[in-house]
């Protein structure tokens, strides 16, 4: 391992988006010039969240669906790290759902690629958070009986201020958006589309394949009404594409010892700074 | 000269700010204060009181019996009225239980209404009761004027005065140096995080471990510490992992319920091997309990939560003193063995409030044992014989990054499913847990060396039972009493050597499983004699401990 990146054998199965959306990901650091040290990539459990054993760079392979809370420390504890999440759709909508939630209203400056197939990989072929409703399963063998959560309309809803939808069969697309995500200043969610070859039938390459569709130059990604309506296309037509960019306040920015001084990991410690406390209990 | 006074009311009637203002000024003589806070889990109304004792001697606990019952309203006349000695004393306004005659009556919302501020009452109140024992007037005066505001503080010295005309002293405290500080458990335990160089600290409010949180989020921003009110106490822990993963000392806290959250995450930090530290302030369970009292039931919980096997440290708080240097040692610990040290506390702790003699911050020594020269391919959990790897702060070494891992890992942290390094790994971990032993601190030792009747307890009943045991002394009653701090690994040397010529061993507890005395017999094979044990949500008197110790010698 040295400064560039190497890539580690994967236990994905063969034809799997993760090849893809793995090759997009370090085309993507490759290009912004971006070292393997200063990355860390955050997972939680799922095919998914196996990239950063694949990929030379810092991680944090945690608990399934807690990916966000560990990324968000470690982005507060050194904000000169480049903090990328990657897990799937059940990991960051389904068992960690309410963190997505509680992560987008801090808009800390993190790159959160979700690798979402619309099914549940490494468990076997159950439904996952956004599998469609009425879809026949290896658990739901009568189909699906729940409305399937729309990740882009909620993180909208929720106040994003970057919010985008890539295909993993579209590499040069994607590796576009993974760098707009990564140089984006707060919490950027890029949801790929990506086929399981074993587990769903329904949702396969050529499926996406023959639905998605690049947003047209002309889209306004400022415009939040619109972006609320490509959100919701999701059927025989998908957007892909920045849906929705604008600048906000990032969380760090709101503290300003963050914000004006070093790094936390770099403050030095001194216990005799907080004696003056004691004066307070005199 | 050993005075208790009580203050009762109904939630929001101003009972904190009298508690805190009394407590100072007899601070402020030189004395020494003990005050428990009993409070319902609602904000208005309800049946709230401060018990708070002074004394020129070291106090460490609340007593049965009191001196003066500051009634504010007519249910507390009925609810404490038992307790107030027949040299004693109750006063209220004259509004107040009008037909009891036992009361001493005052004017005190007549004159708060004379001044134009119906908020001063409890402070005429307290000019009253202050001068009853005799403080000068003067540093009464000072502590409302460090209180209050401009305004406010001359509105109140107006009230105090008027006060002080209200009572006759008529026991007189004798003025001495004061050279203490007057701090509560959950203070004393932000405080030592904050000495130690915690630089993140998250949690979810959680009664009675919030004071935790709100004092370290008020110096946050001078100290540098990130604190983050998390969504869930899920969230808390792994992202406290997370910072602490970046390199900076990281903490949570909660109760019982928010540390049974928690606990996946405990597991987590086990097998990542990423230093942190936690404090859970019991209080009575299961679920959602007694939410403002006191219990001491989590012992067995917070030794063995978290699935699979790992290696962590486990320290009960004793008093506030106790909270503050175990906090700094349980950052150091942490980042010595890279392992989750757990610190246990409980309400009547967390809330108690303690006279003290300043902590030291001169001897607090922060030991991180990060690495700085390593170079290439970083073996996150290198195989070493004390089990503990090198660590390094990602980001800081060119070409070389960190990979740690919930999955069993390899030496760089890839998953594996080898048999062989599982093992290995595994033997790594608890290898950490042996070294371990060998840090613990040994109970804290009260009484005789060849002691009859050992008695046996853990954190914050230390104050009640010293008390009650150096009376038995003072009655030429062999006795000892083993206060343990470190529980997790459970410290058997002394327990062995007193336990040698004891002939009875009783076990003090505020639990209803004994779960201490269940400790001592798996680890040590003992088992005690007697149980003194209490679950009513209420913290043990002096008093009570030892008519219990008593009974049972």
């Amino acid at each position: 391992m040295a400064d560039r990146y190497e890539l580690h054998e994967p236990s994905w199965c063969p034809g799997c988006g993760n090849y893809m959306i793995r090759t997009a990901l370090k085309m993507a650091l490759e290009e912004l010039n971006i070292k393997p040290h200063e990355v860390v990539i955050v997972s939680g459990i799922g095919q998914a969240a196996k990239m950063p054993h694949y990929i030379s760079v810092n991680g944090f392979n945690g608990l399934h669906g807690r990916a966000i809370p560990p990324a968000i420390g470690i982005k507060m504890a050194n904000k000169d790290l480049h903090v990328i999440v990657e897990s799937g759709d059940g990991d960051t909508y389904g068992e960690g759902g309410n963190h997505f939630i509680h992560g987008i209203r801090r808009n800390i400056d993190i790159a959160h690629f979700v690798h979402n197939n619309q099914i549940y990989g490494l468990t076997k072929g159950q439904a996952s958070p956004t599998t469609a409703m009425g879809q026949i399963t290896t658990l739901q063998f009568d189909g699906v009986k729940v409305e399937p959560l729309n990740p882009l309309a909620l993180a909208l809803t929720m106040g994003a201020g970057f919010v985008a939808r890539g295909f993993s069969g579209d590499i040069p697309h994607l590796v576009g958006l993974m760098k707009e995500a990564i140089k984006y200043k707060g919490y950027a969610l890029v949801d790929i589309l990506q086929p399981c070859v074993v587990w769903n039938r329904v949702n396969t390459f050529s499926w996406y394949k023959n639905r998605v569709y690049h947003l047209p130059e002309s889209y306004d990604y400022t415009n939040k009404e619109e972006a609320m309506k490509k959100a919701l296309e999701f059927g025989d037509r998908i957007p892909i594409g920045i849906l929705y960019k604008v600048e906000k306040e990032t969380y760090l920015d709101r503290f300003d010892f963050i914000k004006e001084g070093p790094p936390l990991v770099d403050v030095e410690l001194n216990p005799l700074d907080a004696e003056r406390l004691m004066e307070e209990f005199r | 000269m050993d005075y208790s006074l009580i203050v009762g009311g109904e939630a929001g009637q101003g009972m904190d700010t009298f508690a805190s203002l009394f407590e100072k000024a007899i601070k402020r003589c030189g004395y020494n204060v003990y005050a428990y806070s009993d409070y319902m889990s609602r904000i208005r109304g309800g049946h709230n009181f401060f018990n708070i004792r002074f004394s020129k001697d070291n106090i460490l606990a609340i007593k049965d019996r009191i001196d003066i019952l500051f009634a504010l309203n007519e249910e507390s006349v009925g609810i404490h009225k038992e307790k107030v000695k027949e040299t004693g004393i109750i006063i209220a306004d004259e509004k107040v239980a009008k037909e009891d005659n036992s009361i001493t009556h005052l004017k005190l919302s007549e004159i708060a209404s004379s001044l134009k501020n119906k908020r001063v009452e409890n402070t005429v109140g307290l000019g009253a009761i202050l001068n009853y024992f005799g403080v000068p007037i003067h540093i009464a005066s000072q502590v409302i004027r460090e209180e209050f505001k401009e305004e406010i503080a001359e509105v109140n010295l107006r009230a105090l005065e008027e006060g002080y005309k209200l009572l006759d002293t008529r026991y007189p405290l004798q003025i001495r140096e004061d050279d203490k500080i007057l701090i509560n458990g959950n203070e004393a335990v932000a405080l030592g995080a904050i000495a130690a160089g915690c630089k993140f600290y998250c949690g979810y409010p959680m009664t009675p471990s919030t004071g935790v949180l709100n004092y370290i989020a008020r110096y946050a921003n001078e100290f540098n510490i990130v604190v983050d009110q998390v969504e869930d106490e899920v969230a808390a822990l792994n992202m406290a992992l997370g910072a602490s993963y970046a390199g900076v000392r990281a903490m949570t806290g909660s109760s019982g319920g928010g540390f049974a959250l928690m606990v996946e995450a405990l597991s987590l930090a086990g097998i990542i091997e990423v230093p942190v530290v936690l404090i859970n302030v019991q209080r009575p369970g299961p679920a959602t309990g007694f939410p403002t009292r006191t219990e001491q039931a989590d012992l067995r919980f917070m030794i063995h939560a978290g699935h699979g096997e790992f290696p962590r440290m486990v320290i009960a708080l004793r008093d506030t003193e106790d909270a503050f240097y175990q906090t700094v040692r349980a950052f150091n610990i942490a980042e010595k063995y890279h392992i989750p040290v757990l610190l246990m506390s409980d309400q009547h702790l967390a809330d108690g409030v303690t006279t003290k003699k300043p902590f030291n911050f001169k001897d607090i020594k922060i030991e991180r044992h990060i690495e700085s020269n390593i170079k290439g391919e970083f073996k996150t959990y290198e195989l070493t014989e004390s089990g503990i790897s090198p660590r390094i702060i990602p980001g800081k070494i060119e070409g070389t990054t960190v990979l740690v891992d919930s999955d069993e890992h390899d030496e760089y942290g890839h998953i594996t499913e080898s048999a062989e390094i599982r093992t290995k790994m595994v033997d790594k971990r608890l290898r950490k847990f042996e070294l371990l032993k060998e840090e613990v601190q040994e109970p804290w030792h009260i009484g005789d060396q060849e002691p009859e009747n050992l008695v046996v307890c853990w954190g914050s009943t230390y104050g009640a039972v010293k008390e009650a045991v150096e009376k038995l002394l003072n009655e030429g009653v062999s006795i000892a009493a083993l206060v343990f701090g470190d529980i997790w690994p459970f410290p058997t040397n002394k327990l062995l050597n007193l336990s040698r010529k004891a002939k009875k061993i009783i076990d003090v507890e505020q639990n209803a499983m004994a779960q201490l005395d269940s400790l001592i017999r798996e680890v040590a094979l003992l088992k005690s004699d007697h149980k003194i044990l209490k679950y009513d949500g209420r913290p043990f008197t002096t008093d009570e401990v030892y008519r219990r110790i008593k009974e049972v010698i």
